[in-house]
């Protein structure tokens, strides 16, 4: 019964998909105010029967209810309560379900707090994110239906993919998706703005905090991705080119580029059309990984099932949006009026060249990920791009990027001296060169391309907080005085200020575990000691446990660092009966920002085991920069002016343009 | 600078920036590209020894012999001819006899394949899509059931 509630809902929240889909958009072109009106009821209602269905799958998946073929075929009683929620987005249809629960969230929000928009806008708006909206429902509840039924319940059910029984997965979805779907409303403005002809410094006003929202999930889903990865795979690799790692890298690559064009919008009121183009690219990105990752074209663990209707049905939502979207542009774009002039070095410059840097990078993935599959259907031909192309391509395109990282909040708007700035960021090339000095000594001139990294980290970091200490006068000024003046910067400036540090911050962990890594595969057995670094190792023995849907091996070891027990590792082997597969669980052991890795091979017939070790100096800091950067963007996210909205757009003649 | 001149500076960037990227993916592609060959494309000899490829099909039955020191060697079979592969390290969870597979390395002169690496799978049912097509090349796949026959 809950099943069929969940169905039900789902379909009427496509009936009023469709309803908010056309009603406000005639109200928008006829001015109506009833008509306009009816997007913001419909948006929430939308989101509540999409609730509705969610809570029904999920209820299905808490009760175990095999005769559901989505529970059936992911769940398995005795698994965790957790992972019972957790395994209602870890398969195809109910991650869909997912996606179109935030989406459906999104339009809820901009119908709720979206009242300082001007009528129009927001209903056209609502519209474009109803049309998205309804493709999707449209796509589950053809293709897709997690709500299916089995004719006779079985027992039991065929448990979830051990691999994915982990918590890192049970946040990193929805996260993934809250960024990915989150950019779908700076694309349904982007469409509003072209369908009303108009736009101006208000309109990325408004789209900012939203492009901000969808961002920090973003960087922080994949984040997540990237540790679960680190720790489940047992390889001890962070970040591996996957294709599908790439299909979530690009939109935020893109999405980045659009943040930081949307403020020379909103400031300068430049870059307008540029501003539109991005909008829409990123959300076409965001459609083209759901494509890559749920059509089956590439094989992965996010290919949960492969069924060429999907495919063929998500591709056709692709070419429906991001054609539309462009062909819109290539006619609407050029009666745009153009905005602010500014000097080539100048914030704007500064902000310009982000942007071109960040787009070829994202290009060269793109052409990375795109290109074997391309190749594959046009000639047959099999071909593998990993990490050597990624490297040879996108670093290069990275580094004048990060060069001028400081550079940019240091420029003043519309005209600068360069030279002038290059001065302020003298304390951030003393750093540098210190950091580059100190590595070379310390390794005994070890790579020199990884000391220049280390460089180029500090660099990072300091000139970003070059432009805090220069406001605030801080170091110059008594600290008091510092104090006060910090507290009447504005958020927004600690935000920017905060994030650039913490992207200096992943980029050290990036440049010293990839470096500076240390790895052993050894057979032991029991007793004996394996050392790395200043790590000594002892193999104590093998422990069998019993867990809830698994049954594991554990291998004890106990660690010393100068004679002196640290801490113990016990890394496993798990083995899930009713997948008849095994997931191997690595060890990991903390210190400082810096871990020890212990993962397991297999048992030789001598009793000796197969163990595969590794030191990791700073790796933690990979991640820890991220989440730097998420609140950086959370603190640009609280600035008063975003909070508290825009004020009004003139309503006079000479920024605005007539719709017709 | 007058407008003109401005947009001048902006688009000759662009380009500029455009084609550092083109000459880069141009660069790498010729460099460190990887390509997929079937047991039967090795055995053929079509390959000269010491180029870096990717082997994929099935691992023979019978065929995992594990010697000292964490080295494996087995074969790797798409039904038509099968390739001997060394490996030193540990194997994926997965791997397995009859199982598909995927080895990155070079083939040597003397005809075995010396793995660098042996790509794990994420999945029990999940098969290597390269192999599945090496495998309907000789016949040996079952459409419908997704497993080889």
């Amino acid at each position: 019964m809950i099943a069929e509630i969940g169905h039900y809902a789902l379909v009427l929240a496509l009936a009023l998909a469709l309803v908010q889909s056309i009603v406000p958009a005639i109200g928008a072109r006829r001015r109506d105010d009833t008509l306009m009106a009816v997007a913001g009821p419909t948006a929430l209602a939308q989101f509540a029967f999409v609730g509705l269905a969610f809570v029904a799958l999920t209820a299905g998946y808490v009760t175990s209810d095999f005769s559901v073929v989505n529970v059936f075929e992911n769940s398995h009683s005795e698994m965790p309560l957790i992972y019972k929620f957790t395994s209602v987005w870890g398969n195809h249809e109910g991650s869909m379900l997912l996606w179109v629960l935030i989406l459906s969230l999104f339009g809820a929000l901009v119908a709720a707090f979206g009242t300082n928009l001007p009528s129009t806008l927001k209903a056209n708006v609502l519209a474009v994110q109803s049309w998205i909206a309804a493709a999707f429902y449209l796509f589950i509840l053809v293709t897709s239906n997690p709500f299916l039924r089995l004719a006779q319940a079985p027992m039991e059910g065929r448990d979830l993919n051990p691999i994915l029984q982990d918590l890192g997965l049970a946040i990193h979805p929805p996260l993934l998706y809250i960024g990915y779907v989150g950019f779908s409303i700076s694309f349904s403005f982007a469409i509003a703005a072209l369908i009303e002809g108009r736009i101006d410094a208000a309109w990325a006003r408004w789209v900012r905090p939203w492009t901000l929202a969808a961002w920090m999930c973003l960087t922080l889903g994949i984040a997540m991705g990237s540790y679960w990865a680190y720790y489940e795979l047992g390889w001890g690799g962070f970040w591996f080119w996957d294709p599908v790692e790439n299909a979530s890298l690009m939109p935020w690559l893109a999405g980045t580029a659009l943040l930081h064009s949307a403020v020379v919008m909103e400031k300068r009121n430049a870059l307008k059309v540029w501003t539109i183009l991005l909008a829409i690219l990123t959300f076409s990105l965001s459609l083209m990984g759901t494509f890559l990752v749920r059509s089956g074209v590439l094989t992965s663990v996010h290919t949960f099932a492969s069924d060429p209707t999907r495919g063929v049905f998500i591709l056709a939502i692709l070419v429906l949006f991001i054609g539309g979207g462009l062909a819109l542009y290539a006619w609407r774009a050029p009666m745009l009026k153009q905005g602010g002039l500014f000097a080539p070095m100048s914030r704007e410059g500064a902000l310009v060249f982000n942007n071109l840097f960040l787009t070829a990078a994202c290009a060269t993935v793109f052409v990375g990920t795109l290109y074997p599959l391309a190749l594959e259907v046009l000639t047959d031909e099999k071909i593998s791009v990993g990490a050597p192309f990624f490297n040879l391509t996108f670093a290069p395109l990275f580094v004048p990027l990060l060069l001028v990282v400081p550079l940019g909040p240091l420029m003043p708007w519309k005209r600068g001296d360069l030279l002038a700035v290059v001065q302020r960021l003298m304390g951030a090339g003393i750093a540098a060169l210190f950091a580059i000095a100190g590595t070379l000594a310390v390794t005994s001139g070890g790579p020199v391309l990884a000391a220049l990294g280390v460089g180029l980290a500090a660099y990072v970091m300091v000139g970003s907080l070059t432009d805090f200490a220069e406001r605030t006068g801080l170091l110059r000024l008594p600290l008091s005085t510092a104090l006060t003046r910090a507290r009447g910067l504005p958020r927004s400036a600690f935000g920017t200020m905060i994030a650039h540090f913490g992207l200096g911050v992943s980029l050290l962990g990036i440049v010293c575990a990839a470096t500076w890594g240390t790895e052993k595969i050894v057979s032991l057995k029991p007793g004996a000691t394996v050392s790395l670094r200043s790590y000594d190792l002892s193999f104590d023995g093998l422990v069998a446990r019993q867990g809830p849907n698994y049954r594991e091996t554990i291998a004890k070891f106990s660690v010393r660092q100068g004679g002196n027990v640290i801490g113990t590792m016990e890394p496993a082997k798990r083995s899930f009966q009713a997948r008849q597969s095994s997931t191997t669980e690595a060890a990991l052991l903390t210190r400082g920002a810096s871990q020890l890795y212990l993962s397991l091979g297999d048992p030789g017939d001598d009793g000796s085991l197969a163990v595969r070790l590794y030191h990791k100096p700073l790796v933690l800091l990979i991640w820890i920069g991220t989440l730097i950067m998420f609140i950086g963007g959370g603190l640009s996210l609280s600035d008063r002016r975003l909070r508290i909205g825009a004020p009004k757009p003139a309503r006079s003649k000479s920024t605005l343009q007539p719709a017709e | 600078m007058i407008r003109k001149q401005r947009r001048l500076v902006l688009i000759g960037s662009s380009v500029g920036v455009l084609a550092l990227a083109a000459g880069l993916i141009l660069y790498a592609m010729s460099s460190s590209i990887v390509f997929f060959n079937s047991p039967t494309d090795l055995a053929d000899g079509k390959l000269a020894p010491g180029t870096a490829v990717r082997l994929g099909g099935l691992v023979k039955e019978g065929s995992v012999q594990r010697g000292a020191n964490l080295a494996v060697r087995f074969e790797v079979t798409d039904g038509n001819r099968a390739i001997p592969v060394t490996f030193v390290g540990i194997l994926p969870d997965l791997f397995r006899e009859g199982q598909g597979v995927v080895t990155e390395g070079k083939m040597q002169s003397d005809g075995v394949f010396k793995a660098d690496t042996v790509l794990a799978k994420h999945d029990e049912n999940y098969m290597p899509k390269e192999v599945v097509d090496a495998l309907k090349k000789q016949g040996r796949w079952e459409e419908g059931s997704g497993k080889p026959k």
